[in-house]
């Protein structure tokens, strides 16, 4: 199983692609200990951001467990929770990602059809 | 069950104490019928009475609106965070924001509330509404099996809480929160009867612990919540022995020479006019000058008008509300519900802590209820003032009907069993006048007198006097002034029939005496007649014997 990062993680690529919208991309998942849809949703976080953002982009991974004032800060009640923080405006999606699709049209990477 | 006092005024008689200690509780009601002052007064109360740190989580509100709203009932919520002896929390769901992808759980919202109960400590919690989280997210499984672990782990977490929801349309909860809460269910409504608001409380289910089951009425008013203790109420109250004078000294007389029993309830019923308000000011008045504290609740005139009104039967009231001994409440009895009226009544009494309590008039409250309802009120009332040995004076208004003096009406009757003595006013009409007569129909546990009075109202406040009993039958007013008059001429000319009649006898006495005097010398005369002629019989028979010896001798009778 693999772990998460313990503290901020930025994921610098090279490559860009078509989809890529904004250089300046700020993801935060907010999770509550490495439960598996904690794991589940960072993984498939990666590989989304991999196959559609390319290049610049930073994902921030906020363990609720070990900051719980930032429950209350940041108002989160479910987890996994993710936000773009940037491009604005604001997006919130909740859940361990596993439609691709649907995270997708909730980032505005595709609209929906 | 252990139990913790909420602090809600009246809440926890009805439940014996309090809500379940360490336990949550589910308030449900409809919008505005007070659930979350209900939650937030838990959580004060808590802090101001029981040094019990709390967290008010609103799903609802935000934070400024809610400081903002409690600062007008008297909470400053900014001074307790700042003491650090509660957190509050809004938490905010917008449903258009958020999209769904795959499972999660609410365990945000668990580490959410653990550090805010952490961060002061807190004994209680308030979640206010909980449902609105349904709003929030589409996966209604997940929140389901969620809250019933988050009421599972306050419970673990020993903090007593206050949950809040939506009322259904055939649940007790929109999305049946009542399931998850296992001890303790209170419904609040807010309904309307009559075109008159009345809010209600009712406790649905408390497990372990013995409640009522009937819908208390409630008041919010400017210090919190009020619900009201009232069918708790039983008979029990120890019995006075003492007696009171109710400021008439001939009622005292009429009463045993001694007035009534305190804490006995007085009903002064009659038709309109007949000096009602003034029996109740007088006995106020009274007890005022006892030293004793009053509380006229008055439905039909203001309290200046009552003020002014009295004075003009030599009742000074004014003294006695400048040194606080007096209290007025007028309000017309449309302005809120019967249990309304019950409840601020209850609550003036409670606070102003008096002995002697008068309604003017009772029956200006059944346009708002029927006779069941006034007559379960009034009840409610005289078993409350009662139990704290305060003396009640209700007047009630008869029809104008040609009854007799002692008929009633049914809703009297329904009302007077409740009373301990009964005062009634009559009009009398007749030779063109209106007078009143007063009568006792009852007292109980004493004796007291069967006669009517004519009852008056002077410059010296109320006078009972005797009526006029005659042949002719009973007067009053006038009548019994010209009774009373002509009764006296009769007399004067008895006297006189009398005095002639003596005269006459003594003139024919004089008579008779003179006759006799007549007669009298008539008889001497004829008395002395007779000797006359005795005499000369007597005479003439010697002359003749002497004459005839003479003539023999003449005739030379042989010798």
């Amino acid at each position: 199983m693999p772990t998460l990062p313990r503290t901020k993680r930025k994921e610098n690529k090279s490559e860009k692609t078509e989809e890529t919208v904004n250089d300046a991309w700020i993801l935060r998942l907010y999770v509550a200990g490495q439960t598996p849809n904690s794991l589940t949703a960072f993984e498939n976080l990666k590989k989304i951001c991999e196959d559609h953002l390319g290049t610049t982009y930073t994902i921030e991974v906020i363990d609720l467990q070990k900051h719980p004032q930032l429950a209350k800060d940041h108002q989160i009640i479910a987890v996994p929770t993710l936000i773009r923080k940037l491009p604005t405006p604001v997006k919130k999606i909740i859940g361990n990602l596993s439609n691709t699709e649907k995270v997708l049209v909730g980032l505005d990477l595709r609209k929906v059809t | 069950m252990e139990k913790i006092p909420s602090g809600i005024k009246g809440f926890d008689d009805i439940t014996g104490g309090g809500l379940p200690k360490g336990r949550p509780s589910l308030i449900s009601g409809g919008p505005g019928c007070g659930k979350t002052l209900f939650a937030m007064e838990f959580i004060v109360r808590g802090i101001a009475d029981h040094n019990e740190p709390g967290v008010f989580v609103a799903f609802e509100e935000n934070i400024d609106d809610l400081k903002k709203n409690f600062k007008s009932m008297g909470f400053d919520l900014d001074d307790l965070v700042r003491q650090k002896k509660l957190v509050l929390d809004h938490i905010a769901i917008e449903r258009t924001e958020i999209e769904e992808t795959g499972e999660y759980d609410l365990e945000g919202l668990f580490i959410r509330l653990g550090a805010m109960i952490d961060e002061v400590g807190a004994k209680r919690i308030a979640i206010d509404t909980l449902e609105t989280i349904f709003s929030g997210f589409k996966n209604e499984g997940i929140l389901r099996s969620e809250l019933h672990r988050l009421l599972h782990w306050l419970k673990n977490r020993g903090v007593t809480a206050v949950v809040t929801g939506e009322r259904g349309d055939r649940s007790i909860t929109k999305y049946g929160l009542e399931e998850y809460v296992a001890d303790c269910v209170i419904t609040l409504d807010h309904r309307l009867m009559n075109q008159i608001a009345t809010r209600r409380l009712r406790i649905v289910k408390y497990r372990g612990s013995i409640h009522g089951t009937d819908e208390y009425p409630f008041l919010i008013s400017s210090d919190g919540i009020s619900v009201l203790p009232i069918t708790s109420m039983s008979l029990t109250h120890k019995a006075s022995e003492e007696r009171i004078s109710p400021g008439i000294p001939r009622l005292d007389t009429m009463l045993g020479g001694k007035g009534f029993y305190r804490g006995s309830s007085i009903l002064v019923s009659g038709q309109a006019g007949t000096g009602k308000t003034s029996i109740a000011a007088t006995f106020i008045d009274a007890a005022c000058g006892r030293g004793e504290k009053c509380l006229f609740f008055i439905f039909e005139e203001s309290e200046s008008q009552i003020l002014r009104n009295m004075k003009s039967i030599g009742i000074n009231l004014e003294p006695w509300v400048n040194s606080g001994l007096l209290k007025f409440h007028a309000v017309r009895p449309t302005e809120y519900s019967l249990e309304m009226h019950l409840s601020v009544m209850l609550k003036l009494i409670g606070e102003f802590k008096p002995r002697v309590v008068a309604v003017d008039p009772i029956s200006n409250l059944y346009p708002i209820g029927d006779d069941i309802q006034v007559r379960s009120m009034l009840m409610r009332l005289i078993d409350y003032a009662k139990s704290l040995h305060i003396t009640g004076l209700f007047t009630n208004l008869s029809n104008d009907g040609n009854y007799g003096a002692y008929m009633v009406e049914p809703t009297e009757m329904h009302v007077s069993s409740l009373m301990d003595a009964w005062l009634v006013l009559k009009n009398v009409e007749g030779n063109g006048e209106r007078n009143r007569a007063f009568s006792i129909i009852k007292s109980r546990g004493m004796a007291h007198s069967n006669q009517l009075r004519e009852f008056v109202l002077s410059d010296n406040g109320i006078q009972l006097l005797d009526v006029y009993k005659g042949r002719e039958g009973v007067f009053f007013g006038s009548a019994r002034m010209a009774q009373e008059s002509g009764e006296v001429d009769e007399r004067l000319r008895k006297n006189e029939e009398i005095d002639r009649k003596k005269r006459e006898i003594e003139s024919k006495r004089k008579l008779m005496e003179i006759e006799i005097e007549m007669l009298r010398e008539k008889y001497v005369r004829e008395e002395q007649d007779m000797k006359i002629l005795i005499g000369q019989d007597i005479t003439r028979e010697k002359t003749e014997a002497k004459t005839m010896k003479e003539i023999a001798t003449q005739r030379q009778v042989d010798r």
